[in-house]
């Protein structure tokens, strides 16, 4: 399977394994966590895609190995085309340039001990984007403002602590911003801030999207955040793609017994509209020891014998929608 | 302007902590029993009259402060004691002239005996310091950088080891393999009795002299420096924007200098002052051990000889230290973290 050229980054069945723990004093313990195991994903260009899932389900770790922050295991991504896992030195650096990160947490994501403009310019120095300081510190503020941080002049010297928790979010945007990424890779950007604030970061990202085209892969665990926002949604289980589709496909009529159990429990405003709830039973399985066949049968409400035998493949529904699991002829 | 006044605020609390500790040390040393003249009264050789010398000689004749019906000195009620002749007020005057009394046991001012000491402590200690902090620091670094692996395990080993081991012990046991194994010297400044062609044959006496005293206070406090420095940078290093930093593309070593150390040193910085706070107090097992003429020694030698003036000119310089070191610690925390001066 090749990448499609539309897209801005394609995964073709990407492995992310991690030793599982240290190797202790006295024996090495030779099991793999598979934080990621098969993922395929095509994110479009000047598109939000919407990555939902439990935590420990893999999706942090598909983030630092889409950025380079680690190496994956097996498997192919491709950026615009490119195999990224071939490329080397400059260009890899380069690449980098290309996909840049918002992170969860602005509380902690910021260096105390520098000033905004000292933050939003760093990556500037490192890439060598703008030989002097003048050009530098022109770019920095154009971020800034880009970010939604009027007047960015009386930003710059201020420090991480003087900010709110959303001035600092959109201090981590700017620095973000500031190298012209074609990719944001945007990790439960909003789960720290207050709701209030919720709204107005995820417009500038929507903003974003709409004026500079940049493509948003947008982390979460929260389906409320996304209904609005996101073009597709893709919903991840243990490490794995299990459904995805159009966000009004994925919302309106789930196929995967996975997502419907996630919907299920989203909050309703409307006490009449509330629905039956399906409460999953157990926890997670370790990413050590994956369950045979279908890694979702030990919490499926509807698993049957041959759902732990099978791996499901990914049975398309739609043209955009696709779903991997064994019972979906069934209930047609 | 802000932190101008941060400085100013700093130098007048340290300056009234110094007049406390000097009216404290002054008090301490009057309520212990015990002075030469009344130790001389035990003998039976000693007339009267050459007791009463000895107390005029120490300035012992003069009242503490006042008479105890009224310690109000303007006001001064039955007994008429005039304030300006009172031991306290000497006390007072002696140390705005830089004096600090009469050494009880050698008869020589204090002042000047210290004077010749604290350059030995200050060579000593400095040099001890420096070498731990250097490499306290750089073995904390590494051992944070490669943190659980077989270098981080073994470095941790060693500096608490180093840093559980009796000062005194490990001066010891050093004497005993540097003397025999090495052929340095057992203890001293100088080797006595030698005249030196010229200032590089002293230099090198003195060198030998010092390695080993060195390496004992150095050993002892490196472990600590590692100790604090590898788990301060590796909390640092866990934190959100070394993340930050490492994908917005910067190399291992911008990481660590740029965004960790700085964040890191904080408690460093602190460590830092109060050891070196503790100058005098720390060299009084190394100095022992060593012979050492520096005042770690001599505050030893000076409480078993009952040296009051000694000990209390040793307390004041003691106490200063500290002073001076933490007022140090303020103004460079306000120099690295920027948090401190706009606050």
């Amino acid at each position: 399977m090749t990448s499609s050229p539309s897209s801005a980054l394609s995964l073709r069945n990407l492995h992310k394994h991690f030793d599982a723990g240290r190797p202790g004093l006295l024996r090495r313990d030779d099991r793999l966590v598979h934080a990621v195991d098969g993922v395929d994903l095509d994110l479009g260009r000047g598109e939000i895609l919407a990555l939902v899932g439990e935590s420990g389900c893999g999706k942090s770790t598909l983030a630092l190995t889409l950025l380079g922050l680690e190496r994956p295991t097996s498997g192919e991504m491709y950026f615009e085309g490119t195999d990224v896992a071939r490329l080397r030195g400059a260009a890899l650096k380069d690449m980098h340039k290309r996909i840049q990160m918002v992170f969860q947490d602005p509380y902690e994501s910021l260096n105390p001990m520098m000033t905004i403009e000292e933050i939003v310019e760093e990556p500037l120095i490192v890439h060598r984007s703008f030989p002097t300081s003048d050009q530098r510190r022109a770019r920095v503020i154009q971020a800034l403002e880009d970010a939604g941080l009027k007047p960015a002049d009386s930003f710059l010297d201020r420090l991480p602590h003087q900010l709110s928790g959303g001035q600092r979010q959109r201090v981590v945007i700017a620095a973000s911003l500031v190298l012209d990424p074609t990719i944001l890779l945007a990790d439960e950007p909003v789960s720290m801030l207050d709701v209030s604030i919720r709204a107005e970061i995820l417009n500038l990202l929507a903003d974003l999207r709409a004026r500079q085209g940049i493509s948003i892969l947008f982390i979460t665990h929260d389906f409320g955040t996304v209904a609005h926002f996101a073009d597709r949604i893709a919903v991840m289980y243990l490490g794995r793609i299990v459904e995805i589709g159009r966000t009004e496909e994925v919302l309106r009529a789930p196929r995967h017994p996975y997502t419907k159990a996630l919907l299920s429990v989203v909050p309703v405003p409307n006490p009449r509209l509330r629905q039956k709830r399906t409460i999953l039973q157990g926890e997670t399985p370790n990413p050590i020891d994956l369950p045979t066949g279908c890694r979702f049968h030990p919490r499926c409400p509807i698993a049957e014998d041959r759902c732990r035998l099978t791996d499901p493949p990914a049975v398309t529904l739609s043209p955009s929608h696709s779903a991997a699991c064994l019972l979906i002829e069934n209930d047609k | 302007m802000k932190s101008l006044r941060l400085i100013a605020s700093r130098l007048v609390w340290a300056i009234f902590t110094i007049l406390f500790v000097m009216t404290l040390n002054f008090v301490i040393f009057r309520v212990l029993p015990g002075d030469p003249a009344r130790g001389g009264l035990r003998d039976p050789r000693l007339t009267r009259e050459a007791i009463e010398a000895i107390r005029v000689r120490f300035g012992l004749e003069k009242p503490v402060i006042n008479c105890v019906q009224s310690l109000n000195p303007w006001e001064p009620g039955p007994c008429a004691v005039n304030p300006f002749d009172t031991q306290f007020f000497i006390y007072l005057r002696n140390l705005a002239q830089g004096e600090l009394g009469i050494s009880y046991h050698t008869n020589r001012p204090v002042a000047e005996m210290m004077s010749q000491m604290i350059w030995n402590t200050i060579l000593l200690i400095g040099l001890g310091q420096i070498l731990a902090i250097i490499l306290g620091m750089g073995l904390g670094i590494l051992a944070a950088w490669k943190a659980r692996t077989r270098l981080d395990f073994g470095a941790l080993l060693f500096s608490l080891l180093a840093w559980s081991l009796p000062t005194f012990w490990l001066g010891i046991i050093l004497l005993f393999w540097g003397s025999n194994q090495l052929g340095l010297p057992i203890g001293g400044r100088l080797t006595p009795g030698v005249d030196f062609p010229n200032t590089a044959a002293m230099l090198k006496d003195l060198g030998r002299h010092l390695v080993l005293p060195t390496l004992t206070y150095t050993i002892v406090f490196l472990g600590e420096y590692m100790l604090i420095m590898r788990s301060t940078l590796i909390d640092v290093l866990s934190e959100d924007f070394i993340l930050t930093a490492k994908a917005k593309g910067l190399h291992t070593f911008q990481i660590l200098k740029d965004h960790a150390l700085r964040n890191a040193m904080l408690p460093m910085v602190t460590l830092i002052a109060i050891n070196l706070g503790f100058t005098v107090a720390g060299a009084i097992q190394i100095e022992s051990v060593f012979s050492w003429p520096g005042l770690g020694g001599a505050v030893f030698d000076a409480v078993g000889q009952r040296d009051y003036p000694m000990l209390q000119g040793a307390f004041l310089l003691l106490a200063v230290t500290v002073i001076l070191a933490n007022l140090a610690a303020d103004l460079v925390y306000s120099w690295l973290d920027p948090r401190v001066r706009t606050d």
